[in-house]
């Protein structure tokens, strides 16, 4: 039994993968997606020991590009290549726990909801259209302007703010699947509420649950750099956005040094991107009609 | 947009009155509905303001003073001030109240009430907010039906492309990158401010739209995107319908198939979009106007976050929440007005 579902599921992944391949930008993104997730893991032995030191500094400060260092030095005199490599870190790990807490926490409800109905799918409804309808974002400075300032304060932040967006489409899914006979059929052979959500329900939200995270996690990362741009970050990680605002007191924009601004901002615009055409090639993989039609 | 465009059957006098009075009834629900529905979250934004400045900090007046030299006596001056000495309950009554008559006390950096701060600074940010949507929305749009109309092209992907890569932009680095490329280097617009000084009478206009350029830019370049998705998308939904065969086989030109007929049914879910959207909007204001020093309600959210000043934050946190809300009433409002089909 266990054998036979492992087998449907494995083809259908294969089927999945074919159908992903034919996606041009969808496959750009999961490249550049890799690099940098490599980039991240490998980011210790990328970079000399005392790659983010500010009391013993490979360099002098605010160095232009030189053969030393390709992209020139921040304000402490740290190599901005270096710089790059430890912020993917801190990108991809607020991205993925800020959309994990998000994810996790709206497909919960969502299921709960859209499989018991009555008055707590209504409260769920509710309490969703209360954070639609709050500038999220505003929540999240106001948040995170409140809890002080670290990088898990922007995780929670951005978690909190987002997982109505998925309980919502969550609990509509969830609604479709439960109006098909198969799941009357598990239920007339006796299986209770914890088995349908968990075997059934589970299973069908999951695909469209899939293609959400990739879209949150580039948004989150595009709000994580805005936070930090604000100053709302752990002044001590080197975040993307936290080398913008450096280069910004520092005036590089007066003083033009293209070195300091450009990098960290074309990251930023490069994995966002990539999360993007990942998730819209998902997206397009479950939903047919949103695929191109030709001719 | 009255019901006469409907083609209705001759019906007897008496029961066209009922129809019309059930019908009156249900459109007055309709929009009764709505309008208990908004001030519900209004009223939900105002306890989660109250709650979020006052109860999660522990003490405000740690927070506020936080990393300044205050001595016991300030400390308990201004707890006194806030009445945080009192009950809870009375705290709430006292801050319902205040809210309600648009007071929100006085802000801590400045000095000044909260409302009367805001009151300057609105109308830049209207300005540049408003110009921003209507640009944006104009610019999404257009594009967005060219594309769906040929999608598959060239030009369609290579729109899609540019406004997928712009929407991944952060908006506050574009404008770093705008201000170097445009204004240092080239000199083409001022760096930063709403006017020049020395300007008066006429010239103003020209001086204020002179400025108003690069950051204009910069939030309609993070903004459009989301327009051209929706509308290309929505636009391409509508052109495998069965209606479009039939203009088409009618032989009405390609321009009038689009114009009359598939852009106006697909113009529905961008214009809900619109409004939707403001918060989004709204956000990027904060940093357009914080990096080319406009001096609106955006800027004044910076300067508030980095102290923290506390009430001018809650003060522009309900006024952003509330603005958000009217446009989302506005939007439930229009949208039956706009089809039929929802009418109530």
């Amino acid at each position: 039994m266990n054998g036979l579902v492992w087998a449907r599921r494995r083809r259908t992944a294969a089927r999945f993968w074919t159908s992903y391949r034919q996606n041009r930008a969808g496959l750009f993104g999961l490249v550049v997606l890799a690099l940098f997730v490599l980039t991240a893991l490998l980011a210790p032995v990328l970079t000399p020991d005392n790659a983010l030191s500010v009391t013993r500094p490979p360099g002098s400060p605010l160095e232009g590009p030189s053969a030393e260092f390709p992209l020139g030095t921040d304000r402490s005199g740290r190599s901005m290549i270096d710089m790059i490599i430890w912020g993917s870190r801190v990108s991809l790990t607020v991205g993925f726990w800020a959309t994990f807490i998000s994810i996790a926490f709206g497909t919960l409800f969502g299921i709960l909801a859209g499989h018991f109905g009555g008055w707590g799918s209504s409260l769920l409804m509710r309490v969703t259209d209360w954070f639609l309808v709050m500038p999220s974002l505003v929540l999240g400075v106001a948040l995170a302007a409140v809890l002080g300032r670290s990088l898990t304060t922007i995780i929670v932040a951005i978690g909190v703010t987002s997982w109505p967006t998925t309980a919502r489409l969550v609990r509509a899914q969830t609604l479709a699947v439960e109006a098909r006979p198969y799941i009357e059929r598990a239920r007339a052979l006796g299986g209770g509420h914890l088995h349908v959500m968990s075997n059934h329900v589970l299973p069908n939200v999951m695909p469209i649950v899939l293609a959400q995270t990739t879209l949150m996690v580039g948004s989150a990362i595009l709000t994580e750099s805005t936070f930090a741009f604000l100053g709302l970050g752990d002044p001590t990680t080197a975040s993307w956005g936290a080398t913008i605002q450096a280069a910004r007191d520092v005036g590089a924009v007066s003083s033009r040094m293209w070195w300091y601004i450009l990098p960290p901002g074309i990251a930023i615009v490069l994995v966002v991107l990539a999360f993007t055409l990942v998730g819209r090639a998902i997206e397009g993989v479950l939903n047919p009609k949103l695929r191109e039609r030709r001719g | 947009m009255a019901d006469s465009a409907l083609p209705t059957a001759p019906v007897p006098q008496l029961a066209q009155s009922v129809r019309d009075r059930s019908g009156v009834r249900r459109r007055f629900r309709y929009y009764g509905e709505k309008l208990g529905g908004s001030l519900v979250s209004l009223f939900a934004v105002i306890l989660t303001s109250f709650f979020l400045f006052r109860i999660i900090p522990g003490d405000p007046v740690r927070t506020m003073t936080h990393g300044r030299p205050v001595s016991i006596e300030q400390q308990e001056q201004l707890r006194r001030e806030f009445g945080l000495d009192r009950p809870l309950a009375e705290q709430f009554w006292s801050y319902l109240t205040g809210v309600l008559r648009l007071d929100f006390g006085d802000s801590f950096q400045f000095n000044r009430p909260v409302t009367e701060l805001i009151g300057d600074r609105l109308w830049p940010t209207v300005l540049l907010v408003g110009t921003s949507v209507l640009v944006s929305a104009a610019l999404g749009l257009w594009l967005g039906v060219r594309c769906a109309w040929n999608h598959g092209s060239l030009g369609d992907r290579v729109n899609t492309g540019v406004a997928l890569t712009l929407w991944s932009v952060p908006s506050f680095w574009l404008g770093l990158i705008l201000i170097v490329i445009f204004a240092s280097e080239l000199g083409w617009f001022p760096t930063s401010g709403m006017e020049s000084t020395g300007v008066e009478g006429w010239e103003r206009i020209p001086d204020l739209a002179h400025h108003m350029v690069l950051p204009l830019v910069t939030l309609v370049a993070v903004v459009y995107a989301q327009y051209l998705m929706i509308m290309r998308s929505s636009l391409l939904d509508e052109m495998g319908s069965d209606y479009i065969v039939t203009a088409r086989a009618k032989g009405l030109r390609d321009v009038i198939v689009r114009r009359r007929h598939a852009v106006p049914n697909a113009l529905l879910p961008t214009v809900t979009l619109i409004f939707v959207n403001l918060g989004f909007v709204v956000f990027g204001a904060v940093l357009v106007e914080t990096i080319f020093s406009w001096p609106g309600l955006g800027q004044l959210f910076y300067s508030g976050l980095s102290v923290p000043d506390l009430p001018l934050v809650q003060g522009l946190f309900i006024l952003f929440s509330a603005a958000v809300i009217l446009m989302n009433l506005i939007a439930d409002l229009l949208y039956p007005v706009l089809d039929p089909r929802v009418r109530p």
